[in-house]
């Protein structure tokens, strides 16, 4: 230990330097959610009376219990579209020529260039009665009436995964890059095929990478106010427009906030779970 | 692993590779080894090695040429399919599973039920001497280590042909002399066909039954150790696989088995013509070991000044400029107290011997 006394060890240096981050954490995060906290454990809109009647109305409400569950449901459905979407493409970038994966990567990244509001308008323009894929399979004969794609929770997931998808599919290009390409060729020679390689290789070692981008697209859909509003018209209703209602058209604040307590702790679940099979699984990725 | 195949022959038969990008990695190569042969692959980085055995392995298909395999021509055969084991040059264990189970891989692979695998890669342990690593994950052990296994998990499938991909090159000294030594106790064991991959000489030489030499995707020569060491063929063998002079002249007469040489170094020699017919008058390459050369008295031999003396142990070289201005190495057993030689010292040098001088034909 004390050979190196030039070296210090990295918990000992001053936190002075992290001050001004945790200054700007204390005031524009700590104590907003503080006082949300405070404001739902109010039983009245004036936040005289304190209790806990917010919560109870909400865990007793089959309409409010019933767009918390579809909200979480709805980042399973993204999560599963995007995992199921971007683990080939990730798959395909590692194993092609230098110029396919800049390619590749720009139609990975492009989603990103672009403001939501614009991508979810052209999610609208192709989902539309009159829009392109109802158009399409009209002029082509195989449908008389045109589908119902917006405003149905199909067309939110997909414009929703496609939206996300950048999410899922670079922590999967990272982790599929760190597997060493000789494992494949060490699992072929010794008499596997493509599927047992992939299932007893690849994919066990991708794990720390599947976790990453499955809680980042979870988080993101599940939040997504945007696209949720726009693609699902007035007709599907996700927790974040019924925490604006609630806040911003009823004005009930204390029940608002109790809403968003009870989101957070419900997305914390979810992300814990994630988390805690990322440290089951941080056995394999190592190396 | 008395129970293994004597070991299939193995044929390259023309085999020549263009990777996509334009590079020429193999060009019109023919090896023919026998079933239980251990053949090193010897040459100098980026001639085409690897590329060579991941051709026989399966994993790069040859632009031409084919690969025979005891009886059959398996070209159209997948890796997964020809029974080829390999043991990588990074060993390539799989980092999540334990070293038991990296050693019976292969036997999953093949459908075979749980507690026979444990035995059998318990039974491999044991022969490449982990019987107590079964449990552990591959960073556990050592360089070593892991190259036992890699080597048990390649063995365990039983394969007709070995390669290894340059495996020694991580290891130290110590371990690379041990595992050397391991390798070959296993091969004569299993009598398993084992192709080594190496661009170390002196692994080559002390390893294989024979060695064929790469030099720019071209094979330069395939012959038993003391046929790439004292009979080179080619001017690139004689400089890769030892050390060597290399002395410009001129033919004054020749014959089949000996060339009289004038040196620009300023003396006549008599000397093997290696690389084929010298024609009087033509330039010639004279290539001299260090240790072939001596010391003379006067008139002989050519003259030189010596350099600087390295003593390396039980040799001294010395570096001796001769009248052309050229740099010649000669080594010199340590037998008692040698005769130190001065910086600046004048001295003469002689081959010890007409065929430890060879001629080829200088190129240009
Ligand atoms: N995947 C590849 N694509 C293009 N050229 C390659 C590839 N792999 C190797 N080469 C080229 O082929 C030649 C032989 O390479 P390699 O077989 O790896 O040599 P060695 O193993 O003897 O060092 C080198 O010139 C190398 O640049
Ligand atoms: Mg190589």
């Amino acid at each position: 230990m004390g050979a190196a006394p030039a070296s210090r060890d990295v918990t000992s240096y001053g936190m002075g330097l992290a001050a001004p981050l945790a200054l700007f954490f204390l005031f524009f995060f700590v104590a907003p959610l503080l006082q949300l906290l405070w404001l739902s454990l109010h039983n009245d809109t004036a936040a005289l009376h304190w209790g806990l009647g917010q919560y109870l109305h909400f865990l007793t409400d089959p309409f409010s219990l019933s767009v918390l569950g579809s909200t979480l449901l709805l980042g399973a459905e993204v999560t599963a579209v995007c995992l199921v979407l971007g683990f080939p493409i990730a798959w395909l970038y590692q194993r092609v020529g230098p110029r396919l994966q800049t390619i590749i990567i720009l139609i990975v990244l492009l989603p990103l260039l672009t403001s939501v509001v614009v991508r979810t308008f052209a999610w609208i323009v192709i989902l539309g009665r009159q829009g392109i894929i109802n158009a399409t399979l009209q002029s082509l004969g195989i449908i008389d009436t045109p589908l119902k794609l917006l405003y149905t929770q199909f067309g939110v997931v997909i414009a929703l995964a496609q939206v996300q998808m950048p999410l899922m599919t670079l922590p999967l290009i990272t982790a599929l890059g760190r597997i060493d390409p000789n494992l494949d060729d060490a699992s072929c020679s010794l008499g596997a095929g493509s599927w047992r390689t992939f299932f007893r290789i690849v994919l066990p070692l991708s794990l720390p990478g599947v976790i990453a981008g499955c809680t980042l697209t979870y988080a993101a859909a599940i939040t997504a106010f945007i696209t949720q509003s726009l693609i699902g018209g007035g007709q599907m209703l996700f927790m974040p427009m019924y925490l604006y209602q609630q806040a911003s058209t009823l004005q009930n604040w204390p029940f608002a906030s109790a809403i968003s307590i009870i989101f957070l702790l419900a997305v914390l679940a979810v992300v814990s779970v994630f988390t805690t099979l990322g440290r089951l699984s941080r056995g394999y990725g190592g190396a | 692993m008395a129970e293994a195949q004597g070991g299939r022959s193995l044929v390259v038969d023309a085999v020549t590779h263009r990777y996509p990008s334009g590079a020429l990695a193999v060009e019109n190569i023919n090896l023919d080894v026998k079933g239980g042969e251990i053949i090193a692959l010897l040459g100098p980085s980026g001639c085409g090695k690897t590329t060579l055995l991941r051709i026989i392995a399966g994993f790069i298909a040859q632009s031409q040429g084919r690969i025979i395999i005891g009886d059959d021509i398996v070209d159209a055969l997948p890796p997964n399919r020809r029974a080829v084991g390999i043991v990588f040059q990074n060993y390539a264990l799989f980092p999540h599973l334990s070293i038991s189970e990296n050693v019976g891989y292969g036997l999953a692979a093949r459908g075979i039920d749980k507690a026979t695998r444990q035995r059998e890669a318990q039974r491999l342990l044991e022969l490449v001497q982990l019987p107590a690593m079964a449990e552990r994950l591959p960073r556990q052990l050592s360089g070593g280590q892991q190259q036992r296994v890699a080597l048990a998990r390649a063995l365990a499938i039983k394969p007709s042909i070995l390669l290894l991909d340059e495996p020694f090159a991580a290891l130290d000294k110590n371990l690379r002399l041990d595992m050397q030594i391991e390798i070959k106790r296993l091969q004569r064991v299993s009598g398993i066909t084992t192709l080594i991959v190496t661009h170390d000489q002196e692994e080559a030489l002390s390893m294989a039954d024979r060695v064929a030499v790469l030099g720019h995707g071209k094979l330069e020569q395939f012959g038993t150790p003391s046929d790439v060491y004292d009979r080179p063929q080619t001017l690139f063998v004689n400089t890769f696989v030892g050390s060597s002079n290399r002395m410009p002249g001129v033919v004054i007469s020749a014959d089949r088995t000996a060339a009289k040489v004038r040196l620009d170094a300023g003396a006549e020699i008599i000397a093997r013509p290696a690389g084929g017919v010298l024609t009087e008058g033509g330039r010639v390459t004279v290539c001299i070991r260090p240790e072939h050369l001596q010391f003379v008295g006067d008139e002989t031999g050519f003259a030189g000044v010596v350099g600087m003396s390295l003593p390396l142990g039980a040799t001294v070289v010395h570096e001796v400029t001769t009248a052309d201005g050229s740099g010649v190495k000669i080594s010199q057993a340590r037998i008692g107290e040698t005769r130190a030689l001065e910086s600046g010292a004048a001295v003469r040098l002689a081959p010890l011997a007409p065929s430890l001088a060879n001629a080829f034909p200088a190129t240009l």
